[in-house]
This record gives C-alpha cells, structure tokens and sequence, in this order.
C-alpha cells in the first residue's frame, strides 16, 4: 500500500471519526468510554480536542492512530476506512502517514536524540535500503532537529535533557516521515507553563508555516484556546458536533 | 535495521542478560576442553592399540598351533585379494619369567611372544617402542654395546658394557668367596671342592649349547657371560620395573633387570604330553608402549628360536608351526568386511579359529570410552539448557522492562513480527557473544593445558595428571573443528529457543496498555 499522504484542500475533513463506540472490560463490567463519537478533522487546521480526565479523548486519539479498534463505528483517513484495515497497513499508516508524541515523550532511552528521530525511517526500510540512504536520511534527521531546535542536542540520550527538549525531539521523530497529520496527546502536561508555551508555539509555528494538520488532546483551555477549531468531549461523547471555525 | 540497532544498545547496557549468559559461556568452554581432551586421549589410546595390534589377528587355539601357516595365508591372501598389504606369523605362549635380584627370584605372568622382527613390524608398530635408538630403527635380538634410552633419566647402564662389567665383578666376587671357602676348609683340615668358575652363584648352564645366539663355531664350546649371550628377549618395562616417587616428588623407575641381564622363562612345550621348557634369555631390549595391559604382560623373542624351544618343527617336511596370523590391510580397507570374509572362509565351527579385529580385541574399553564421553556430553549440554532457563527468566524481565519502549515502537509502525524480532535477535546476539567467548575461553584453555595443570599442582599441591597412572607426559588433547561447530550451534540455538517465548509476549502486547504502562 502506498503513502497515505494525501494533500487535502482546505475545508475537507482529512481525518474522520463516524459514530465510534469503545468500552472497556473491566471483570464482568463494561464500562463505556466512547459513546458514539463523531468527529471531523480538516487539513491544515489546528484542532483542539478538549476534555476533563475520563471524558475518552486519549482512547479516541488512540481509534485515530489506530493502536486500538472501535468496538462500532468507523474511522476515515483521507477517503479511506482505516480502523479495520489489515495489521500492515495500519502499521505503515501510523509510520508515514501520521505522527505521534506523547505527554510523556516516550523517546527510546538507550538511543541519542538523533536517533530516536531517525527511528521511524529504521522501521520504514530495510536494513540494507537504510545503509544505502543513510546519508540523506541522517541530514533529515539533522534538518528536523534543527528546526525544531534541538540540534545542538543530537548526541544527547533522554536522560541528559530537559522535559522541554525531550518533547522537540519528539516532535522531530513524528514529524520525520513528513506525515500529514500530527496527533499530540498532552504535549505539554508535563512541562512547566513556559516551556509549555514554547512547545505549543512550535506547533503552532509548524501549523502556520508548513500547513501540518494538528490535533492537539488537552484538558487546558487556555490551550486550546488558539486553535483552529476545538472539539469538546464529555462522558465518551463529543458536546458539540458543529463546532466552530474560530479562525 | 531499528532492531539490530536496539539489539546492540540492549547488548551494552543490559549488564544482567551478559550475567545470563555466562552459564552458556562455562557450558561452551567445559564441553570443548572435555571434549578435546577425551578425543585426545581417544585418539592416543586409538593410536597405542592399533599400534600394537594388527589390522586383524587369526589366532589358533590349538596349543600345537597352526602346522602349515605358508599355504594359509596363501588362501588368506585369494579372500582378502588386494585389500591385504602384510603379514605376519608369530608364537604367543603364556609364560612365567624369573628374575634374579638381589640374590631372589622375582617371578611374573607373561605373554611369550615369538615374532619375526622384520614382518613383525610391518603389520604393527613395534620397534618404536624399545628404548635402544638403534632396534627402533631396526630391530636385532642381540645385545647392543650401550646408548640404551639416551633421553631417559636415570636410566641405568645396560648392554654389553654393563654386561661385562657385572660378569667381572661376579667372578671376583666368587674368587672371593672361594678363597675364604678354602682358607676355612683348609683352617678345618678338609679337601677342596671342584668350582666350575664360569657360573653365576646361583645361574647354572642347564642347555643345550647349540641355542645359544652367538654360537657361530661347529662342537660345544665352553659359554662365556662376558662375550656370550642367551637368546635375546624384549621384556615389556613393566614386568621388570617398576615405577614410584622418590621422598622429593620425582618420578622415578626402579628397574629389576636391565639389557644385559640374563632371565629364565618356563613356558609349555607344543606336544600334546605338555611339559614345561625352562629357557634362559638374555635381555636385550626393553618395550615400552604406554599401555599398562602390555608393557606388564608382554616378552617378546626370535620366532625360529621360540618354535625350536617349543618343538613346533615337524621333523619330516621341516614345516614350522605358529598361533597367531597378523594381517596388514590396505588403508580405508574396511576391516569388519574382511574379518566377517575370512570368518565365512574359516567357520568357527570347523576350525579352531578365532579371528578379530583389533577394535574388537579392545572392544569393551573402547565402547567404555564412547560411552563415557556421550554422557559428559550430555550431562554438559543439559548445563546450557539449565542457563537456557535463566535467559528465558532474564529476558522476561528485560520485555516487562522494556514495555513501554514497545509501545513507542508500535506507535512509531513498528510491525508485531519487527518487535518480536529485537528479542529475537537479541537472543541470537547473546548467544554469540556467549558461546563465542566460551569457545575462545576453551580454546585458550586447552592451548594452555599443561601450563594450567601444572599452575593446580603448585596451588593444591594435588597432582592433576599422574605420570605413575597414565604414562603420558602432558594431556593430549585434539580440538575437532565439527566437534565445535555443533557445541556452538548447539548452544545459539538453547539460546534462540530460549528466547522465543520473551520475544512472543513482546509483539502480542497490546500498543496502548504498553503505552500506558509505568
């Protein structure tokens, strides 16, 4: 299958979420997290998924990303049903077509920055396609590392960064693979207000300068409070399905 | 390419799975010394009892033995065809040998053995095994002048030189004892015995004259031990000295008698009335093979003196007899072929034959060797199982450690099969690493062996490798390059299998619950 990395016009939903159901199992109960979700993200947009702990926005960025599956209802990557797609797909799906950080960075620690933002292209290729394209990809890598401002750092393991720069070497390895859509989970939950500001501003740099489609799970309003256009959820379920575009 | 990248950071910094796999370095490195080790005294031993034995031996149990042993290898030789390259005929009898020392007789069981030296050697080794330089190269049956086991320590002075010198120190000797005989009969008034002074003191002449090897001139002639010798005979070391160590530690041989000397054989005759031949022979040579069973139980002597001894001549067609048959055959020849050959041409029941391999002569020590090996073996590789176990714990815990960085990897597009393969490939690494280490180790240790033996001996002051036992002077070892391939494939793969189960709870684990994990 190919990249799905489909340049969307302005104003076109790139990523849907049609009527998702999830619950979990916990012994015998059910408990339900998603309650029919429906959803819609636009390319180029920053959208902002807004929720109290609990309210299911990090399973729905999961649906999105397809870690888990719906237990009902679909999700739509650029025209296409991604959640029951088969285990490769959705494997090269969330490794070219999208990006991925986390609250907590989740950086590999045994790897330096630079190498935690070249991991994605090691598990895109082949051992003996990445020695050949080493070079290239390793200027890449450099030129991801430099623009979100970390390339002074690209030697450096996790554990000898700050918070702050861990997440920039995380922003530099989802975007690696040049993905069409960046999901962040938390980006700055556990950073300190200003560091925060930082990173928020660099995704909103991203956004404005490189037209990357954003969605950003937060339970700050003030947050989300800048972005394009903000989804809330409460209780497994999205309040207002016709959100505004604020911008 | 992410795994082998991974594979190598874990290698680095996991510091416990190198602890894990120390068991399969030990395991690798004891089952390649034992096993070069005991393919090492295998081999020697191999070595030594081939050499000693023929390809194969007729033996014939008749105590008359074989009456015309010419027309039987013919027939031998139109069985075996081209495969057969030597013979040899021979006279083995049990015997007792009588060695006077210090004024007693030491008496032993022995194997009389009557060979011709020059066919003798070309069906097995023999020569090699004397101690005079000379007889190794070529074997004679007379006493040589001196020069016998020149790299030997402490080797007394043996043939012709010791051999006068001792006759002279007897004569005086007995000089002497007859002039104080004399003085006292004269003192007591009494008439002076008749002395033959050619005898020992207690070695009388009771042959026949014409036995003796030097007897080149026609009638009797008066036999002198200081330029006449018996017949020749090579006892095995063994039954003539014996081996200890002296107050420092030191190995030393004390010998009984030594070339030079002049020992009694009583062996039976070949008649059907059996009587006991009483022989003197004159030492000319000791045999020393290294295998304790010969050299205590072994005497060899000329083949057409032992048969004139036992009277195996028939007087009218001048044929001579002999017991055993030894056949040389054709490198790569199978012997077991030939043997079951000639076994069908002489069934046992219509001949007194007995006709063997030398494995099967050797059969029960051999089969005793394999089989001490074979458990060694499994005993050691049921060792890299039991350090199987203990990577299989440690890499449980290196997957629940490692959970959340599988999470990443997943949300990274990593595949299941890709995350399976870093542990994977991580055992197979550690296995590497681990068995290639215990196979340096082992390498390294069997270079170094005697060195190391020696190095125990000094600390614990027990001697690891006894010369008094074993008659070898270092360890013998022979590193098989096969024998090692599958210790070290053996134990990648105990290390891979190990592995398995690790790498299979990794890839099925669930992104998000990994994730989530802390």
């Amino acid at each position: 299958m190919s990249k799905l990395n489909i340049k969307m016009p302005h104003s076109q939903p790139i990523l849907q979420a049609r009527n998702v159901v999830k619950s979990y199992h916990k012994d015998r109960t059910e408990i339900p997290v998603l309650r029919g979700v429906n959803l819609e993200v636009f390319a180029g947009e920053l959208t902002s998924l807004v929720g109290r702990s609990g309210s299911g926005k990090s399973t729905l960025m999961h649906l999105m990303a397809t870690l888990d599956q719906p237990d009902q209802g679909e999700i739509h990557f650029g025209g296409q049903r991604i959640d029951n797609a088969p285990g490769r797909q959705r494997d090269l799906y969330r490794n070219q077509s999208i990006g991925v950080i986390f609250q907590f960075y989740h950086l590999l620690p045994e790897l330096t920055a630079l190498e935690n933002v070249l991991a994605p292209s090691m598990i895109a290729k082949s051992t003996w396609a990445y020695f050949r394209t080493r070079k290239e990809t390793r200027r890449q890598a450099e030129a991801m590392l430099d623009r979100v401002g970390l390339l002074h750092r690209a030697t450096h393991k996790p554990n000898e960064m700050s918070g702050g720069e861990m997440q920039r070497a995380a922003i530099a390895r989802a975007l690696m693979t040049s993905p069409a859509l960046l999901l962040a989970d938390e980006p700055t939950g556990n950073l300190d207000a200003e560091t925060g500001l930082e990173i928020l501003k660099l995704l909103r740099g991203l956004n404005a300068d490189d037209g990357l489609t954003i969605v950003m799970i937060t339970h700050d309003d003030s947050i989300a409070a800048g972005a394009d256009r903000t989804w809330r959820m409460h209780r497994g379920q999205v309040l207002d399905d016709r959100a505004k575009h604020v911008a | 390419m992410y795994r082998w990248l991974l594979c190598f950071r874990y290698l680095r910094t996991r510091y416990i799975a190198l602890a894990s796999i120390v068991s399969v370095t030990l395991g690798v490195a004891t089952l390649i010394i034992v096993n070069s080790v005991m393919a090492g005294f295998a081999a020697e031993m191999h070595e030594r009892l081939h050499g000693l034995a023929s390809d194969i031996l007729i033996e014939c149990h008749a105590s008359g033995g074989l009456p015309d042993p010419t027309a039987k290898l013919k027939e031998i030789e139109t069985v075996l065809g081209d495969r057969l390259v030597g013979s040899s005929v021979s006279v083995h009898v049990p015997g007792m040998l009588g060695i006077e020392f210090n004024g007693q007789l030491i008496t032993r069981h022995v194997n009389l053995v009557g060979i011709d030296a020059e066919t003798y050697d070309s069906v097995s080794q023999f020569g090699r095994f004397l101690l005079h330089p000379e007889n190794k190269s070529k074997v004679s049956f007379d006493l040589r002048d001196a020069g016998y086991a020149p790299l030997r320590q402490w080797f007394p002075e043996a043939g012709w030189a010791y051999r006068r010198q001792k006759v002279a120190y007897d004569r005086a000797l007995e000089e002497e004892r007859q002039r104080v005989e004399t003085t006292l009969r004269r003192a007591r008034g009494e008439s002076l015995p008749q002395h033959d002074s050619s005898s020992g003191p207690s070695l009388s002449l009771d042959f026949s004259s014409n036995l003796l090897a030097n007897d080149g001139s026609p009638g009797p002639k008066k036999f002198d031990e200081s330029i006449d010798q018996f017949p020749g005979i090579v006892l095995g070391i063994s039954t003539c000295s014996s081996r200890l160590r002296d107050d420092a530690g030191a190995v030393r041989d004390h010998y009984y008698c030594r070339p030079g000397d002049d020992v009694r054989m009583m062996f039976p005759n070949a008649s059907d009335n059996t009587k006991v031949v009483n022989q003197k022979f004159t030492v000319i040579d000791l045999y020393e093979s290294g295998m304790s069973e010969y050299d205590s139980t072994f005497a060899f002597c000329r083949l057409d003196q032992l048969q004139e001894f036992r009277g195996m001549i028939n007087p009218s067609t001048n044929t001579r007899s002999v017991t055993t048959i030894q056949l040389k055959l054709a490198e790569g020849a199978d012997l077991n072929i030939a043997r079951d050959d000639l076994r069908r041409r002489y069934p046992p029941d219509r001949y007194a034959l007995n006709i063997q391999t030398w494995r099967d002569m050797q059969g029960p020590l051999l089969a005793a060797v394999r089989l001490e090996t074979t458990i060694l073996n499994i005993l050691l590789f049921l060792i890299i199982a039991v350090a199987g176990f203990g990577i299989l714990a440690t890499f449980f815990m290196i997957v629940v450690e490692k959970t959340r960085d599988i999470g990443t990897l997943k949300a990274l597009g990593a595949s299941s099969t890709g995350i399976m393969s870093i542990f994977l490939s991580y055992g197979v690494l550690l296995g590497i690493v681990g068995s290639g280490v215990g196979l340096i180790g082992g390498l390294v240790f069997i270079r170094y062996i005697n060195s190391i033996a020696t190095l125990i001996e000094n600390v614990t002051g027990q001697e690891v490798f006894d010369p008094t036992v074993y008659y070898f002077s270092s360890i013998p070892t022979i590193v098989d390059p096969w024998t090692i391939s599958w210790v070290v494939a053996g134990s990648i793969a105990i290390a891979i299998a190990a592995s398995v189960l690790p790498s299979l709870r990794a890839a099925r684990m669930h992104p998000v619950s990994a994730l989530r994990f802390e």
